[in-house]
């Protein structure tokens, strides 16, 4: 009696876990791809919105395109510190990291993080824990392409 | 207004790519892998001329997401190479990107300073 119990219980536990596993992912990666979806295209709008502004006061493309990019880096690095960037992550995923402004939120979250090991090694080291690695690649890429350039033309 | 929409989409399928590359495979790939990710692909992307035909469909929504600024950088590298050669693959990408760079780096200066960690 005790034994088949037992085992109608462990099949019965194995069948629920199949069953959490077949259904608790797919609308957890739906769910995550909508709000990255959705939020980062919100904060591309609004880069754009900013960026027809600049153009729009007669800055050549170029430099509306940096003028978008600090100004979005203001925001961002603004409403990281206030904690509300942080909330929007929460939900938005890579919808907040991909983004420049995720950039930004990358450096001042690191950076506030180190405060007690003072303002010159604390804060001025560690706004580079994600933003040097990034800088680093990027860097390391363009420079091979501009290599690659020089030696072929 | 179309270009509003055009940069909505674009932008986030960008960032969609990423939530699945990070959903798909973690926890192997974190936000810095992201962001390290799409600066590498965006500036190889643009070498490529591959780039620069999404920045033209979608503007911010090409640009705005970090692969933009992979693209900036590269974009910066080859012009500064037609102009001077060897010193413009060393100086070009920091000079098309030192207003980001700077302004990242001020901006979060100062917020770190000025604010604490929530929670």
């Amino acid at each position: 009696m005790n034994t088949s119990a037992d085992q109608i219980k462990k099949i019965e536990a194995q069948e629920y876990e199949d069953l959490v596993s077949q259904t608790k992912p797919k609308p957890t990666l739906l769910k995550n791809c909508i709000w990255a979806f959705v939020i980062g295209g919100l904060i591309c709008t609004l880069g754009q919105v900013i960026l027809n502004y600049f153009i729009g006061q007669g800055l050549t493309k170029l430099d509306a395109g940096s003028a978008t990019s600090v100004v979005l880096i203001f925001l961002a690095a603004l409403f990281t510190g206030l904690g509300w960037y942080d909330v929007l992550g929460k939900h938005a995923g890579a919808g907040s990291i991909v983004p420049i402004t995720g950039f930004a939120n990358a450096i001042v979250a690191s950076a506030m993080e180190f405060k007690r090991e003072g303002y010159v090694f604390g804060v001025g080291a560690r706004i580079f824990t994600v933003a040097g690695p990034t800088l680093v690649f990027g860097f390391a890429v363009s420079i091979l392409i501009g290599l690659i350039k020089v030696v072929f033309s | 207004m179309s270009s509003l929409v055009t940069a909505f989409l674009v932008g986030g399928a960008l960032c969609l790519i990423g939530q699945l590359v990070m959903d798909l495979t973690k926890p192997a790939i974190t936000p810095g892998h992201i962001l390290v990710g799409y600066i590498s692909i965006g500036a190889l992307l643009s070498g490529l001329g591959l780039y620069q035909p999404l920045v033209d469909l979608a503007g911010a929504g090409a640009t705005v997401p970090l692969s933009g600024f992979g693209h900036t950088l590269t974009q910066g590298t080859l012009k500064a190479v037609e102009e001077s050669g060897l010193l413009g693959a060393i100086s070009g990408g920091v000079e098309a990107s030192a207003a980001g760079i700077t302004a990242a780096i001020l901006f979060g200066y100062v917020a770190a300073v000025l604010f604490d960690p929530k929670g």
